[in-house]
C-alpha cells in the first residue's frame, strides 16, 4: 500500500514545529494546512498574508482576501495583511522556517526542479525561486514518478532549474528521502512498499538509513 | 506655479489618464485579478494608446483585467512573474505579437521597492543556478553566489487602494494590497483609484499605509467588480 495524499499531507505536517511560519505551496502541499493543529504553526503566502486560515464559509468568501493560488480564504486572529515587497522580504530575508513545494524533478544533491517543464508551455516563476532560495527549510511532497513512470527523483536535474542544494526531505506516494548529495536516503517507506520497488522508482542510489 | 502635489482628486477616469503616452511603461498593481485599479485598465483600453510596455505580476486571467489591453493589442512587451492560465498571453507569446519577460516574484518586488528607494541594484540569491541569472553579473559575497538585479523604474503607476484621502495618504483592503503600495513608489507618476475618498484627517496618521507623497492622482471609483478566480469555501 502506497502513501495516499492525504498520508503524505499528514506526514509532511509532522516535520513542522510549533511556533514556526510556513508557506505551502501551491497544489498538494495546500493540504498539509488540514493536519495541523489548531494554533500550532503560522502559515504565510507570499501574495502578502500571514496567519492564514481556512477556506471561508459559503457567503463569507472576499475576492481580496485570496491566497498564491488565488483560492479565497481567511485570515486567523492575529494575521496581518502586507504588501508584495515585505512579503517577499520575510521570504528572502529568512524569516520563513520551512517551505512545503510541489516539485516536477529533485536531484540526489537537493537541486529543486519546479517551474517550467522543457518544450512545455512556459507558466512563470511566481514565487518559486524566492521560496526555494529564501526559506530556512524546503521539503517537497510530489508523486514519486511521472504518469509515465519517468523518474522525478533523479541524479541530476534536466528540467530548469528553481534553485541548488535546498531540498532537505522529500516526501512521495512510496514513502520519505533525504538528498545527501549521492543519493537518496530512505527516511521510511510506506506501508508494504518493499526497498525494491522504491529503488526501480528512483532514478539515483537508495542510501541506507 | 503648483507643485505635484496640489489638487489631486481628478472627476473622470479620462481626466485622471490624460498623461498616458504612447511607449510608456506602465506598472499595474494586482495579484491576479485581486486588487485591480479596475476603472483606469478599462480607461487606458479606450484611450487609444499603444506599444505600452506593462509591468505586473500577472497580465490579467480568464479574458478579464489586463487581458482587455491585450485583447486591445496595446502592449508590446510585459514584465511578469507569472502567466499560469492567461490564455490570451500564452497565444500573443507564442506569437511574438508580444515580448514577455519573466522575474521571480520577490524579485519583481524588490526591484521595484529598490526603484523607490534610490538603489539602482541589488545583490540576491534568487535565480542562482538557474536561467535568471544567465546574462547577469554574479558575485561571492561572504561565500555564497548572488546575482545583480536593477531597480526597475516605471513612467506611471495605476494602483488600486480601499481609502484614499485628498493628499493621497491610502488604505489598501486585505490581501488587496499586494504590489500597488511597491509600484506607487517606482513610478514617476502615481494614479490611485479608490472604493472610499475621505477628508484629509480622516485617516489617522498612524494608520496610513502608504503616505501621500507617492500618489498624484486620485480618481474615485464607485463600484467594482472585484472578480474571483478560484472561489473555494468550506460547508457550514
Amino acid at each position: 500500500m502506497t502513501f495516499s495524499t492525504e498520508d503524505m499531507a499528514r506526514r509532511a505536517a509532522r516535520e513542522i514545529p510549533s511556533g514556526s511560519i510556513v508557506n505551502l505551496g501551491i497544489g498538494l502541499p495546500t493540504q498539509v494546512a488540514d493536519y495541523l493543529p489548531s494554533g500550532h504553526a503560522w502559515l504565510q503566502s507570499e501574495n502578502g498574508l500571514l496567519g492564514m486560515g481556512p477556506f471561508p464559509f459559503e457567503g463569507d468568501e472576499d475576492p481580496n482576501l485570496i491566497n498564491a493560488g488565488k483560492q479565497t480564504v481567511t485570515v486567523l486572529p492575529g494575521g496581518s495583511t502586507f504588501d508584495s515587497a515585505a512579503s517577499f522580504g520575510m521570504i528572502r530575508g529568512g524569516h520563513v522556517d520551512l517551505a512545503i513545494l510541489g516539485a516536477m524533478q529533485v536531484s540526489a544533491g537537493g537541486d529543486l526542479a519546479n517551474w517550467a517543464v522543457p518544450g512545455g508551455k512556459v507558466m512563470g516563476i511566481g514565487g518559486a525561486m524566492d521560496l526555494a532560495s529564501g526559506c530556512r527549510r524546503v521539503i517537497v511532497m510530489m508523486q514519486h514518478t511521472t504518469k509515465k513512470r519517468e523518474f522525478k527523483l533523479v541524479q541530476k536535474c534536466d528540467y530548469p532549474l528553481t534553485a541548488t542544494r535546498v531540498v532537505s526531505l522529500v516526501i512521495t506516494e512510496l514513502g520519505v528521502f533525504e538528498p545527501t548529495g549521492h543519493g537518496f536516503r530512505v527516511i521510511e517507506l510506506a506501508p508494504d512498499v518493499t526497498r525494491e520497488r522504491a529503488e526501480l522508482a528512483t532514478g539515483a542510489p537508495l542510501v541506507d538509513p | 506655479m503648483t507643485g505635484k502635489h496640489a489638487n489631486k482628486v481628478v472627476d473622470s477616469v479620462a481626466a485622471a489618464l490624460e498623461p498616458i503616452r504612447d511607449g510608456m511603461t506602465i506598472m499595474v498593481g494586482g495579484f491576479g485579478l485581486s486588487g485591480n485599479p479596475e476603472a483606469l485598465i478599462r480607461g487606458v483600453a479606450l484611450r487609444g494608446v499603444k506599444d505600452l510596455t506593462l509591468i505586473s505580476n500577472n497580465a490579467g486571467n480568464l479574458g478579464k483585467g489586463l487581458a482587455t489591453w491585450l485583447h486591445a493589442n496595446i502592449i508590446k512587451k510585459v514584465i511578469c512573474s507569472y502567466i499560469g492560465a492567461n490564455e490570451d498571453l500564452h497565444t500573443r507569446m507564442a506569437s511574438g505579437a508580444v515580448e514577455v519577460e519573466i522575474t521571480p516574484q520577490g524579485t519583481l518586488a524588490e526591484r521595484m521597492r529598490a526603484a523607490g528607494a534610490g538603489i539602482p541594484a541589488f545583490f540576491t540569491p534568487t535565480g542562482v543556478g538557474t536561467v535568471v541569472e544567465e546574462g547577469k553579473e554574479v558575485r561571492e559575497i561572504d561565500g555564497r553566489r548572488y546575482i545583480l538585479e536593477r531597480a526597475l523604474h516605471a513612467d506611471i503607476a495605476l494602483v488600486r487602494a480601499h481609502t484614499a484621502d485628498h493628499f493621497g495618504n491610502l488604505r489598501f483592503w486585505r490581501t488587496a494590497r499586494n504590489f500597488n503600495p511597491v509600484m506607487a513608489t517606482a513610478a514617476k507618476l502615481t494614479i490611485a483609484e479608490c472604493d472610499l475618498l475621505v477628508a484629509n484627517g480622516a485617516i489617522a496618521p498612524d494608520d496610513v499605509h502608504l503616505p501621500g507623497i507617492f500618489v498624484h492622482r486620485i480618481i474615485h471609483v464607485h463600484e467594482h467588480e472585484n472578480a474571483f478566480e478560484y472561489r473555494t469555501v468550506r460547508p457550514r
